[in-house]
């Protein structure tokens, strides 16, 4: 019930998707613990085996169900943790969801995980998908849910079974059924237009939120709406504006004496933090969505911008060149205690606070390359992840897991696309968008 | 009723950003050939007297926004035209190269552009007359990739708002 409400809410009142109920567990033994699972925490790992022979239909459409599975292996693949064995190498055919595996078929080609499924057209309209997740080596079902959705609704259906598939063999919680917005990019180098947009976390459904007309530029998701804050040169002043993605209502956001930028939302989505021009000074402004109030963070003589905040709100980081060239700072969320984390030779800016609490994410310049790098946030233990001509702004899966940024090529031609990297440093992938893209921001997880 | 109004609005920005990019297109020669002294044909006081005679806009080192010797001798000239031609309204435009990240970009175009407003005020152009906007690394006009390029780009360029030619 609570993964219907949130979905719900997600949707906006729409009825598309409903229930999820726990399905019927087939065999007797509980998947208490799986006996199978993935061990993330070392940098490189093995991806494991899984099988994922095509969804049956019944009384439905085969080819959706087919793409259905093609998705979920997509997904799971992408993530570079699983690696989805060539159905040409099944001995066992036509699994459907309510056959128990004969599991001897599936331990000769290797496989450790074995997801089946059904899609089933339901008189009303709608399709249900039904999955289980099965335990080669044991025997053993790890999972098994049902899903209604409406039939053009069966990508999200899908990433949302690699979402519990992602869960329950890694223990950590999946980031397929999520959203990216970003800048699309047209025309020459010289006379770009830049569109705000939003594709599913896989590249598909690519939707555009605003003409081109105005410049438009660091697009942010809030963590708990369909709303986005970003930068826009339409207007009097470039200022920071509040989107709704689903009513395509717009606002500015504050009253400010001049230009801002570099907006971000607060963890509980109440707040935009930005920064606010000031002459040759840029200060960090914190403006309260409700109450219309705004508050100083800094007063500095230098360039403070790229605020962002703890998941627990406690801590606001952000880049300065207080000291002479672009550092982070960590400060209190009232401005208190500004506190230099970053040492290394360089400069070092777009600092992002990841979702787990644990590091702080930045794009950092060195003898002409752009690198991702992550740290604590103390400073301490500085990673970096990718590194070459220009690569710049990262942002955070909602599991903390993986990041997505871009990078950028030079000259006339070049362009900027998004890229993704696990925080390990590995399973670096382009991310394919029909244009050229920058400035991508991850939604929070659905559920 | 509101999307008509954006898409008119829209379209006013498109023709603004006409103008600046063919403003920019004329420059596109670099440094020297833009401060070069040529007469042509152009109206005293009107815009392309600005653009050819006076020169509209200057030039940075790398993350500086300080004004060489060159970039003041450029301003003087501007001072001395706007305080002639009282007439105008400007919009002084700081921009950035590619070689920056964009936040800090954007913050540096303004930096930039104060630099330029804060010394033409000094030479008596009224600060009233005078807006800024930064549009950061967004707006290259020069695209190769190496500094011959980049140094065109980090500038402050002078509009003027209300030119008829």
């Amino acid at each position: 019930m609570r993964l219907k409400a949130n979905i719900s809410r997600f949707l906006n009142g729409a009825k598309a998707l409903a229930a999820v109920a726990a399905f019927a567990v087939l065999t007797a033994s509980g998947p208490a613990h799986a006996l199978i699972e993935i061990d993330i925490t070392q940098g490189q790992v093995e991806p494991m085996p899984i099988a994922l022979p095509s969804f049956t239909a019944e009384g439905g459409d085969a080819k959706v169900a087919q793409e259905m599975t093609s998705v979920i292996a997509a997904d799971l693949k992408r993530s570079g943790l699983f690696n989805p064995l060539d159905p040409a190498s099944f001995i066992q055919q036509n699994l459907g969801v309510n056959t128990t595996p004969r599991f001897g078929d599936w331990r000769v080609i290797n496989t450790q995980a074995l997801l089946t499924g059904t899609v089933v057209a339901q008189p009303d309209g709608r399709l249900r998908a039904e999955f289980r997740l099965w335990d080669v080596f044991a025997s053993e079902q790890l999972l098994g849910q049902q899903f209604f959705t409406t039939p053009e609704n069966w990508r999200r259906l899908a990433h949302i079974i690699a979402d519990a598939v992602y869960e329950r063999l890694t223990g950590e919680k999946g980031y397929f059924d999520t959203r990216i917005v970003y800048v699309d990019e047209t025309g020459p180098k010289d006379k770009r237009v830049k569109r705000l947009a939003i594709m599913d976390q896989d590249g598909a459904n690519v939707r555009y939120l605003t003409r081109g007309d105005d410049l438009v530029l660091t697009p942010r998701f809030s963590p708990t709406s369909q709303e986005i804050t970003y930068m826009s040169y339409d207007g009097a002043d470039p200022s920071v504006y509040l989107l709704n993605i689903e009513t395509g209502q717009r606002e500015i956001v504050g009253n400010f004496p001049g230009m801002t930028f570099a907006p971000r939302f607060s963890p509980s989505g109440q707040q935009v933090v930005m920064s606010l021009q000031q002459g040759s000074n840029a200060n960090i402004f914190l403006m309260d969505l409700r109450t219309r109030n705004t508050t100083r963070l800094t007063n500095s003589a230098a360039i403070d911008t790229s605020p962002s905040y703890a998941p627990d709100g406690s801590k606001v980081v952000f880049e300065s060149d207080r000291g002479g060239h672009q550092q982070i700072y960590v400060m209190n969320s009232d401005g208190s205690n500004v506190q230099r984390i970053s040492f290394g030779p360089g400069r070092y800016s777009t600092p992002v606070w990841s979702p787990r609490g644990d590091l702080i994410a930045f794009t950092k310049q060195h003898q002409g390359r752009f690198m991702i790098g992550v740290m604590k946030p103390d400073g301490k233990g500085e990673r970096i992840l990718t590194e070459g001509y220009h690569n710049e702004g990262p942002a955070w899966a909602p599991n903390g897991r993986v990041l997505v940024f871009f990078r950028d090529t030079p000259g006339a031609n070049g362009g900027p696309q998004v890229w993704t990297v696990d925080l390990t440093g590995h399973n670096e992938q382009r991310l394919s968008t029909p244009a050229f893209a920058s400035d991508p921001s991850w939604s929070p997880l659905i559920d | 009723m509101v999307l008509v109004a954006n898409f008119i609005r829209g379209l006013k920005a498109l023709a603004v950003l006409g103008t600046v990019l063919l403003v920019a297109a004329c420059a596109q020669t670099g440094p020297e050939g833009l401060n070069a002294a040529g007469q042509g044909n152009a109206t005293p006081g009107s815009g392309q007297d600005f653009i050819v005679n006076v020169g509209d806009r200057v030039f940075f080192e790398e993350d500086q926004s300080t004004l060489n010797s060159q970039a003041q001798g450029v301003l003087n000239l501007q001072a001395q035209w706007l305080n002639r031609y009282s007439q105008y309204t400007i919009t002084v435009e700081g921009h950035a190269d590619e070689r920056g990240t964009r936040q800090y970009n954007i913050a540096l175009g303004a930096r930039r552009a104060q630099s330029a407003r804060d010394y033409l005020v000094s030479l008596g152009v009224s600060a009233s007359r005078i807006k800024t906007i930064s549009y950061g690394k967004e707006r290259p006009v020069a695209v190769c990739n190496d500094n011959s390029c980049w140094s065109q780009n980090r500038r402050a360029v002078t509009v003027l708002n209300n030119a008829t030619n």
